[in-house]
């Protein structure tokens, strides 16, 4: 049997494996999800978007895995999770009410080398998608992009229930500028005096407030399936390239 | 004990992908078949459901950790589409509508394992679960059953699919837990 094709994939991706994690701080993102900073000694680093499965281990034995993304990691330091409560969830809401610091866990991964975004990789625009907490690998590559100086345009299309329910509002805000325009639309409540109209994102504000297809931006969608199946398409109708829409899905459990 | 390792029973179906949804309409829909010889196997939409569509019940596994048990699914068994092809390889990549590649041993394809879905639930495939017709291969792995499915083709060694190179398993049995490499 030949050894299988060496795609870059194969050769860039850090390796995955289990990981011990020690909560180090938990703090309220939004009203129904956590900010979790783990401490993890061998984390091996993770491309900006990248997720991992996230195991719990009752005193019985019983195990339960999940699948998170990750907001923020560095290399034999610190992972960031924000990780929305589930109604009728098994491991969210252990993770968002019951966690403490100094509690383990253990991961494995990064996982996923196909819904990232690497600096220096192409000069082509980006346009970010979120819908909800789906903003969570979204934010990890602007993080990324703001980190690495990168200078290609950055733009993020965050539509979210009300002001309250924005994860990493501040962080946000503080990565804006010339290489990074951020575009809210609040399908609830807007703050007081803002100036567009307040419902679900339409394929009209979607057209208005992304970069064009003739820029040939490569694109990011994630939120719930029903959110991606619809942005993906408009998308397709405005002339993007099935190619250059990656898509990543939340929910289900 | 019909949950394997690591998995949760939802009642629901999640969907993953990794881009848009083809839209595909089943009177422009083709299945190919290549083989070593070059030889082409062909088949209509209307060709494959003459195959013989049959009900099938089974469980379903998700590498996303869920789990479906008892699902009625109807589809064309792959041992009627590979009754004619005479192939010496072992392997198979399934290509579907979208660019999208999973590979597969042809023995876990055959002997009433594996089939072309149809329907699931009672009815049509819908396009985001990967209609018209999508690989059933449910004891592997769910990336496995490769949605949107238009070709296979014939390989004589394992080469890893779409999901494979970015670090999935090369066959992904989950009663051994085979998520990632």
């Amino acid at each position: 049997m030949s050894a299988p094709p060496v795609t870059p994939a194969l050769r860039l991706r850090p390796r995955s494996a289990w990981h011990v994690a020690t909560v180090v701080e938990t703090r309220r993102e939004t009203p129904t999800a956590a900010r979790l900073v783990l401490d993890v000694p061998t984390w091996p680093g993770a491309d900006a978007g990248s997720h991992l499965d996230l195991r719990l281990t009752a005193p019985d034995g019983y195990q339960a895995s999940r699948s998170y993304s990750i907001a923020s990691s560095t290399p034999h330091g610190q992972v960031v999770l924000a990780v929305d409560e589930l109604p009728d969830g098994e491991v969210s809401p252990f993770l968002v009410r019951e966690v403490r610091a100094g509690d383990q866990l253990e991961l494995h991964g990064p996982l996923g080398a196909f819904f990232v975004w690497r600096p220096g990789e192409s000069a082509r625009p980006v346009q970010l998608v979120a819908g909800g907490s789906g903003v969570v690998p979204l934010y990890a590559m602007a993080a990324a992009h703001g980190v690495a100086a990168d200078t290609t345009r950055f733009q993020l299309l965050y539509s979210v229930r009300t002001a309250a329910d924005t994860f990493f509002a501040d962080e946000l805000a503080a990565l804006t500028g010339p290489a990074f325009g951020l575009d809210v639309v609040y399908t609830r409540e807007a703050p007081d005096g803002w100036p567009d109209a307040v419902g679900r994102l339409t394929r009209e504000t979607l057209a208005a407030r992304t970069v064009p297809a003739v820029q040939r931006p490569r694109v990011y969608v994630c939120g719930s399936t029903g959110f991606v199946e619809a942005v993906a398409r408009w998308l397709q109708e405005l002339g993007h390239a099935a190619d250059d829409i990656h898509t990543e899905r939340f929910g289900g459990i | 004990m019909r949950l394997p390792p690591g998995q949760t029973l939802v009642q629901d179906w999640p969907v993953l992908s990794a881009g848009p949804t083809p839209q595909i309409d089943t009177a422009d829909w083709e299945l190919t078949l290549q083989d070593e010889t070059g030889a082409d196997h062909r088949w209509s939409w209307d060709e494959l459901l003459a195959l013989g569509v049959e009900d099938v019940t089974v469980d379903i596994h998700c590498v996303t950790h869920w789990s479906r048990l008892g699902m009625s699914w109807r589809g064309v068994s792959l041992d009627k589409v590979f009754e004619n092809v005479e192939s010496e390889h072992e392997y198979v990549m399934a290509h579907s509508y979208g660019g999208y590649t999973t590979n597969l041993p042809l023995e876990d394809l055959l002997d009433g394992k594996a089939w072309i879905a149809t329907e699931a639930d009672g009815g049509p495939l819908h396009p985001e679960h990967g209609g018209p017709a999508r690989l059933l291969v449910p004891h592997l792995y769910f990336w496995k059953s490769a949605k949107w499915l238009h070709g296979l083709t014939m390989m004589p060694d394992n080469e890893p699919g779409f999901w494979e190179q970015y670090g999935y398993h090369i066959y992904g049995d989950p009663w051994k837990e085979e998520r990632y490499w």
